[in-house]
């Protein structure tokens, strides 16, 4: 789908030449002043300021974006910056991280931090019975130590050469030690926004700290105001009617609308969010890879993007390395629809035709049933029925999710290569939703690790790419955009992140009022 | 004793009897719940350990009879308990919350929620019952003219159309067409009533629009029912005018179905808004309620179900006291 964004009208030098010509200002200069008002789907009544129980962009929205810091951030180009810590080096083996924090920088309630801060906030994440989203990055350090009050090291089990890149992760929030429980009740952290207002599941209000280690930079705004309005249509209808500046997640069927009006606008980025069907691989008739690629070769990823994500979208390539990594492989050669391939691998593995059940609810993502169908309908072309499973949405994840055979599923992709290929790819890690084995795999996921050359990165995960495209369980037939919408009453530098939702749901530090 | 008295403490009784067969329904129901707190809450990340953990955590494991009478009793002694939701951070994810304000407990939670929803009732009612009343009596005393006919269609066809429709309708017309009203009720607790109020008035017209009809129409029946008897036409022999026939004469006779119309009215306004509560994303006891069966938090169900049943109980006795009130003939049986 082609769309004049700014970004895209700023790339082509014609149209540059064109808005010079007539004066107008190419970019503003943010100013502060105003009051954000976001309405945001994801909010729950078991909200609260603890971030290793936030999953939706409502609470990364209010914690990650307003009222805490991380010690690093992955900015809206995509790089790695420092938040609360300035620069970080490593050991040549990637085991030992020693990060330098931030100075001067203080707490809400006035507390000042330093080292101590942060290793009690990431010891959150630990210890028996904690339940965690961000357990494993936190679990992979062997020491912390404190080497003066505004040092740190990390001593890692094994090296691994993404370890900052992780510690951007919106659950690993810094929280002042010792008052973490208050903390955690009332919301104090060394944000731009301080808390005004906290009602779960209902309504988010904060106010700008006056003054902030980010001042000139980010944090435009004097208050932010964060609406939980879970229901698509009242979401644009609160932007359509001006209640808010702001929404996640529009309703394609009626994008036309908010296109259509001149006061609201619809932002969109390509990130690693994907809707996969992984097959097992260690179950018949999937053990085969011929009965794989077959099946990879019977889905018509194209319609898919256009039918299920009305466009908002781009085709996947069964590997699931998304734009918003560092190492994309780009030019691999696309898997598309081809019923005489598909014929021929199954002739490989002495078949004439093939019937595999799939299961599916709209629990795995938004319209997954409707896409079962077009695969059903697709593949029927190459001579595979794919008879329906409809699985009840309630326990999905517990009781389908890794336990057919073949099955509907979602990803939202993570941060860095190592990260998405070892929770879902690495042989034996509990979410790998292929039962993939692949030595050569292994033996380059451990090498990644520890390699800092970028040229040698980039051979390594282009080459894990590969594998997983050749010979992965997962059929990944197309990547999801992050897809919003906004009023003209506010603007921003016209790069916007796609690590996450709505901005990386950093919206409320790095817009302004226009 | 006073007759009237004793049939209200028969029905209070009778009441309480009904609630405890709720309560064990409300029990059954949410045990036929497929997946629970424990799967929902985890989702994508529910393996059987984790799972099994939390289920301990919460006696989820305990068997079914043994957690039915522990809720019994809390509920008896006033205890609604603590929301699995809420306990979650206090007590799963490993600190305590001792310097904090502790867990919220469920009545924590649906306390202000529940006020929302008596204030969405509240002025609802406060506009539908009188525009109804009025309509219903304008609509006897000129039966079958142009003006019946227009007043029970247009009462028909909004109670005929989803209420989400009706809510869609008014947000076009007030709010996106004409801005006067917000389309969202974004309400909190450090409101004006003025601000309140205004915030309030899309979703409550819209509940307007999907009760009036039957209040309406109750009215009317009831009232025209009446005019064939032999005192009615008594008093139009005499020469009264026809308005005064219907206010004086008819109405006080009609008002025990009206009643009982109304009273059902309000026990749908306090249960079943849900709908409304979602387009206006207004935050009523209905939202929190279906937000709570989504994730099987089972203590905030249980609790709202029970609430539910109450009001209707309640009410419909509400109704009962004042038709027996408003009959002489009942009100002083021979």
């Amino acid at each position: 789908m082609t769309r004049f964004t700014r970004r895209g009208l700023l790339g082509t030098g014609a149209a540059a030449g064109v808005l010079a010509a007539t004066g107008l200002p190419v970019r503003a200069q943010p100013k502060r002043g105003g009051r954000l008002r976001m309405g945001l789907n994801g909010a729950n009544t078991s909200d609260s300021w603890d971030g290793r129980t936030h999953s939706d962009i409502f609470m990364s929205s209010a914690a990650s974006g307003c009222v805490f810091d991380t010690l690093t951030v992955v900015a809206a180009d995509g790089s790695l910056q420092g938040e609360l810590s300035e620069s970080w080096e490593a050991s040549s083996d990637a085991k030992t991280w020693t990060f330098n924090l931030r100075q001067g920088v203080t707490f809400h309630n006035g507390k000042g931090f330093g080292a101590d801060d942060v290793i009690e906030s990431l010891k959150m994440h630990v210890g028996e019975g904690v339940k965690s989203a961000a357990k494993p990055i936190v679990e992979s350090i062997a020491e912390m130590n404190k080497m003066t009050d505004h040092q740190v090291q990390f001593v890692l089990d094994e090296g691994n050469a993404d370890f900052p890149y992780l510690l951007a992760d919106y659950h690993l929030l810094m929280y002042p030690a010792g008052q973490i429980d208050e903390a955690i009740a009332k919301g104090i952290g060394t944000g731009l926004y301080r808390v005004q207002s906290f009602d779960p599941g209902v309504r988010f209000v904060g106010t700008r700290v006056d003054s902030h280690y980010k001042d000139g930079e980010f944090g435009w705004f004097d208050e932010v105001e964060i609406i939980a309005v879970n229901d698509i249509t009242a979401r644009m209808n609160a932007l359509l009617t001006g209640q808010v500046d702001v929404i996640n997640d529009i309703d394609f069927k009626t994008e036309s609308l908010l296109s259509a009006n001149p006061n609201t606008e619809i932002f969109e980025v390509t990130g690693n969010q994907q809707f996969t069907f992984p097959m097992l691989t260690d179950v018949a008739p999937f053990d085969d890879n011929n009965v794989r690629m077959a099946i990879k070769h019977a889905v018509n990823r194209q319609e898919m993007v256009d039918k299920i994500l009305l466009g908002h979208g781009s085709v996947g390539n069964d590997s699931p390395i998304g734009p918003a990594n560092q190492y994309y492989f780009a030019n691999m050669e696309q898997h598309s629809y081809d019923p005489e391939k598909a014929k021929w691998y199954l002739k490989q593995s002495g078949m004439d035709s093939l019937s595999v059940d799939l299961s599916v609810s709209n629990a795995a993502f938004t319209g997954a049933t409707d896409a079962a169908q077009l695969y059903q309908a697709s593949a029927k072309g190459a001579g595979i029925t794919i008879n329906l499973v409809q699985e009840p949405a309630d326990g999905y994840w517990s009781n389908v999710w890794l336990k057919k055979p073949w099955c509907a599923c979602y990803w939202s992709g993570r941060a860095t290569e190592d990260l998405m290929f070892s929770t879902a790819y690495a042989t034996g890690a509990p979410w790998n939703d292929t039962h993939f084995e692949n030595e050569r795999f292994m033996e380059l996921l451990v090498q990644g690790r520890t390699t800092f050359d970028p040229d040698k990165r980039r051979d390594i995960y282009y080459e894990m790419q590969q594998i997983v495209h050749d010979e992965g369980g997962a059929v990944i037939p197309m990547f999801a955009n992050f897809v919003g919408a906004k009023s003209s009453k506010v603007t921003n530098s016209g790069t916007i992140g796609n690590v996450y939702k709505v901005d990386n749901a950093r919206v409320a530090e790095r817009w302004w009022m226009a | 004793m006073h007759p009237v008295l004793k049939i209200v403490i028969q029905r209070l009784l009778l009441g309480l009897l009904t609630l405890l067969v709720v309560s064990i329904v409300i029990f059954l129901a949410v045990n036929a719940l497929p997946g629970d707190f424990a799967q929902a809450i985890l989702g994508q990340s529910a393996t059987p350990e984790a799972v099994a953990a939390i289920r301990r955590d919460l006696g989820l494991d305990q068997p079914a009879v043994t957690r039915y009478f522990s809720w019994l009793a809390d509920m008896l002694t006033g205890d609604l308990g603590v929301s699995f939701a809420q306990a979650n951070f206090a007590s799963f994810v490993g600190t305590s919350a001792e310097s904090g304000s502790g867990p919220v407990t469920v009545l924590q939670q649906i306390t202000p929620r529940f006020q929302n929803t008596m204030f969405l009732a509240g002025v609802t009612a406060i506009i539908a019952v009188p525009v109804s009343l009025t309509l219903g009596i304008l609509a006897a005393l000129y039966r079958n003219s142009a003006f019946d006919r227009g007043v029970n269609i247009f009462a028909l066809s909004s109670v005929s159309s989803p209420e989400f429709f009706l809510a869609y309708i008014l947000i076009l017309f007030l709010a996106v067409l004409n801005p006067v009203l917000p389309s969202l009720s974004n309400i909190f607790s450090d409101m004006g009533l003025g601000e309140r109020l205004r915030a309030t008035l899309l979703p409550a017209l819209t509940l307007t629009l999907v009760v009036t009809a039957q209040m309406m129409r109750m009215t009317r029946a009831a009232i025209i029912n009446l005019l064939a008897s032999p005192y009615i036409e008594m008093a139009r022999l005499k020469g009264i005018s026809p308005t005064r026939v219907i206010v004086t004469h008819a109405l006080p006779n009609a008002l025990a179905p009206i009643i009982t119309v109304i009273a059902l009215n309000l026990a749908y306004l306090i249960t079943g808004v849900v709908v409304v509560e979602v387009v206006f994303v207004y935050p009523g006891i209905g939202q929190l309620f279906v937000d709570s069966v989504k994730i099987r938090d089972i203590p905030v169900v249980q609790a709202c179900c029970l609430i539910f049943a109450s009001a209707y109980i309640l009410l419909n006795l509400l109704a009962d006291v004042l038709s027996i009130l408003s009959n002489p003939r009942l009100r002083h049986p021979k």
